[in-house]
């Protein structure tokens, strides 16, 4: 059953088409990657799947559902969490928060209750706290908990994202270039991640990325994306000798 | 409404559009300083309508303590005014062009206090009384009403109109400061000095306030140290109406809402006069906040 | 659910100590009206303040009107104490609730809008509501609202201030208040987050604007009078000048902000030009200097030194 579904979606910016005949279909437990050339539509990709911007044509469906015309928060709301290409932590917040945040949707008690402290806030806040500590845990962050986010090495920073992100419950994640500025040792230990979480929480987990290693390491089927448009689709062998694919890439072959 | 209320009407009708065109000129020079400004740094000056005051009292005292006629008053209040623009920007905003927006806007905000009372310290808040530099003739054409000083107005604001397009389309300069005004960090590694074409802004937009501070002075007879308050408010409502950051928008913005209260102030009362640049500024925010001419710029993701 | 901590209690007990010295000093006549006036006005610019912070701090919404909402507070209040002869508690609470409402529709439509714009915005609203009160004649128009009875005392200043420190200091230490300061953050990660950051940024200015009518009525039922000049563009500047002083994101910044800044208004009384000349370099100075004010986003009772003072569990 396909857990996501894009048919013919497109996207245009005034007179600049960003994406055109974008297909896509993802089944629960797959783990997908979308690789292009730099400027190709990658990341308005995902942001048209999460509703950041709208798609000018098109059927976006997620769970069986269509997610066009809504917001943002009402997709995440829905089960699908992202990672952004520049990291957008909340920079000035302690690890531990950035973490709770992501659990503010699943809260229960309202503003009555947080203001004179009945009823289900001191419990939630409670769970909340150490189900943040113990996430922090699975991505070997805790004993940074109270450190300000800004404060923390590049790659951990990028942990974080991913935990915050996880922290929302999604069951389809959406990580853009998670491996961006990582050395080999990192990425590695970067896709031992993302397979363990794949596993550990059940996810669908769809991927951009540069790093070919990666992407051809640990994905089961890529798309691949130029000039707003797919050009290929398959298993990383199919892709590896595919004649376009090597032509976007590389350009032609010289006679 | 009979023959006899529709020519009254009528007539109402052009005298505040005569009016309105020369009230708005006075608008569009200072709304260009802060569509020029917002433009280039994307900040909102809020001490630009302090500025037209300190035009207006350089003008004063150029003419009242050194005798000069009109031209080289105004000129002299032209080139005061664009200095203490640019040491403003130099020393209260440049340090924070990489702050938080927040920070700067209120440093604007106290920049402007500080011109207004310190005005009122140095200038006294007792209001002074512009000498007769320009003849003050009323002309009667039919039914309506011309001063001679409305047209000097006009005549003035248009030259100066005219040359500033002139200098941001057909010079050098005015290339840069399309430049930076349209991407900053592109235009520092073409090499043109950023800090510099911003300065220049400040200075060429501060100048234009002065000169409205200047004629209306004249106009007015009376000039105080709070007098740039209303209309700095009101010609930043103007320029956000054509459009912030378009200095045609500018231009149009400041006479649509010079119009605009000539109307509501013929028709409706003068007490109202005043919120309708605020009502126009929230209709705008509400359904175009780009402005007439502007165009939506959206974050990227 | 966990009954109140020994820290709470502390805390309370604190307060009733020194409600109750100000109060006996007062009584018996040891520090008169000047210092009576002076602290209500201090309870009121701590109201204003903390429920600024709210908006702008917390939620990073930069609002410039806030003194609308206390002008509102202050007729609606006027209007059920002086017309309808009803107590002075309604008064407050019709006065939060008008207030409150007035935010929410104000909200609504401007809460789209980006830093400066909205910053504009809110300026011109708080002009177009202080016009328009000048043009109601049932409200007195131009002259003011007269005849307002004197039912502030300092033991109500002291009480709703304190009640208005404990609401927001709650309300921002909950989740609710976590998804304030997570859109003043990075408000596209928020969203992405799954906060609908539209409600948030609605109910951090519905609830800022009704704490602030709260304040207006408390001002309106102390000095006898209301009158739009007393509700400018300059008095919001004035509260923003005691948050950005205190620390945006810190309530005991807040707190100390107002503080300072009532006693330097009350010493410069006599020379008033002298007084914005003072705030204005202040405020430029702290923007060059200190953006971040004096307490930042840190609240003292974070401190070490206050780990001694924390009874019980967290």
């Amino acid at each position: 059953m396909n857990l996501l579904k894009a048919e013919k979606v497109s996207k245009v910016f005034g007179g600049l088409k960003a994406v055109s005949n974008f297909d896509m279909h993802i089944e629960k437990g797959e783990l997908i990657g979308l690789i292009g050339p730099n400027g190709a539509g990658k990341t308005t990709a995902f942001n048209l799947l999460t509703g950041v911007y709208q798609p000018t044509t098109g059927v976006i469906e997620f769970d069986g559902k269509s997610v066009v015309g809504l917001k943002p928060f009402q997709i995440t709301q829905g089960g699908i969490a992202r990672t952004f290409q520049n990291i957008r932590l909340f920079s000035e917040l302690s690890v531990l928060d950035n973490v709770k945040i992501a659990y503010h949707s699943h809260v229960e008690y309202g503003l009555a209750e947080a203001v004179l402290r009945v009823g289900r806030y001191f419990r939630e806040e409670d769970e909340i706290e150490q189900k943040a500590i113990d996430f922090l845990k699975i991505f070997k962050l805790e004993h940074k908990k109270d450190e300000i986010a800004k404060n923390l090495p590049y790659g951990e920073q990028r942990r974080l994202e991913i935990a915050r992100a996880l922290a929302a419950k999604p069951k389809l994640l959406l990580l853009d270039e998670p491996a961006a500025g990582m050395n080999p040792q990192e990425t590695q230990a970067l896709m031992e991640m993302i397979s363990w979480i794949r596993k550990e929480f059940g996810l669908t987990i769809l991927l951009i990325e540069h790093d070919m290693n990666l992407v051809m390491g640990i994905c089961e089927r890529i798309y691949v994306l130029e000039y707003g448009s797919i050009i290929a689709h398959g298993t990383p062998n199919e892709i590896k000798n595919n004649p376009q694919v090597i032509k976007a890439y590389l350009g032609e072959e010289v006679e | 409404m009979n023959g006899g209320e529709k020519m009254e009407f009528l007539e109402q009708l052009i005298q505040q559009l005569i009016n309105g065109v020369s009230l708005g000129s006075i608008y569009a020079l200072i709304a260009l300083g802060y569509t020029m400004v917002y433009g280039i740094i994307k900040l909102i000056n809020f001490a630009h309508g302090d500025i037209y005051m300190i035009g207006a009292y350089a003008g004063f005292f150029a003419t009242a303590n050194l005798g000069l006629p009109f031209v080289p008053a105004l000129i002299l209040s032209m080139v005061v005014a664009g200095l203490i623009g640019m040491l403003i920007e130099r020393m209260a905003y440049r340090p924070l062009r990489h702050a938080p927006k927040i920070a700067v806007l209120i440093t604007a905000i106290g920049i402007s206090l500080l011109l207004e009372y310190g005005g009122m310290l140095v200038f006294t808040p007792q209001p002074r009384t512009f000498p007769n530099v320009l003849e003050s003739v009323t002309y009667h054409m039919g039914p309506f009403v011309v001063n001679s000083q409305q047209i000097i107005i006009l005549v003035v604001s248009v030259v100066l109109m005219v040359i500033l397009t002139y200098v941001v389309q057909k010079t050098i300069i005015g290339k840069a400061m399309r430049a930076v005004s349209f991407d900053t960090d592109a235009a520092q590694l073409m090499g043109i000095d950023v800090d510099r074409i911003i300065s220049a802004t400040f200075g060429i937009g501060s100048a234009l306030a002065a000169a409205a501070g200047v004629l209306v002075g004249i106009y007015y007879n009376s000039i105080d140290p709070l007098m740039g308050i209303m209309p700095g408010l009101k010609a930043f409502v103007a320029a956000v109406l054509g459009g912030i950051g378009i200095i045609p928008g500018a231009m149009a913005g400041g006479v649509i809402l010079g119009v605009i209260e000539a109307l509501v102030s013929g028709f409706i009362s003068s007490t109202f006069r005043d919120a309708a640049a605020f009502a126009i500024l929230i209709i705008i925010l509400l359904f175009k906040p780009s402005g007439l001419f502007g165009k939506n710029v959206r974050e990227k993701v | 659910m966990r009954a109140i901590t020994k820290k709470d209690l502390k805390i309370v007990g604190a307060c009733v100590v020194l409600y109750a010295i100000i109060e006996a000093l007062l009584q018996m006549n040891v520090i008169g009206s000047f210092w009576e006036l002076n602290l209500i006005l201090i309870a009121i610019n701590i109201i204003m303040s903390v429920s600024l912070n709210l908006i702008n701090g917390y939620t990073g919404q930069f609002s410039l009107g806030h003194a609308g909402f206390m002008a509102i507070g202050a007729y609606a209040s006027a209007i059920i104490t002086v017309k309808f002869h009803l107590p002075f508690l309604l008064a407050i609470i019709v006065g939060a609730l008008g207030a409150g409402l007035l935010g929410f529709l104000i909200g609504l439509p401007t809460l789209r809008l980006n830093g400066d714009y909205l910053a504009i915005a809110t300026l011109g609203l708080g002009e177009i509501i202080r016009i328009t009160i000048l043009n109601i004649p049932y409200v007195g128009g131009a002259s003011g609202f007269m005849g307002i009875p004197r039912y502030t005392n300092f033991t109500w200043a002291f009480f709703v201030c304190l009640f208005t420190l404990f609401f927001i200091k709650n309300l921002v230490n909950s989740s609710h208040g976590r998804a304030c300061i997570s859109i003043r953050e990075n408000e596209i990660a928020a969203e992405a987050m799954g906060i609908d950051t539209t409600r948030y940024k609605v109910i951090a200015f519905t609830i800022g604007a009704a704490f602030a009518g709260v304040a207006g009525a408390l001002f309106a039922h102390y000095f006898y009078i209301a009158h739009p000049a007393s509700f400018t563009f300059m008095m919001s500047f004035n509260y923003l000048t005691m948050v950005v002083m205190g620390g945006l994101g810190s309530i005991t910044g807040s707190v100390v902000g107002a503080v300072i800044l009532t006693f330097v208004s009350a010493a410069l009384a006599s020379w008033p030009e002298w007084r914005m000349i003072v705030y204005s370099i202040v405020l430029i100075l702290l923007m060059l200097y200190r953006p971040q004010g004096l307490f930042g986003n840190v609240e003292l009772t974070s401190l070490s030194i206050f780990k001694r003072f924390k009874g019980g569990s967290k």
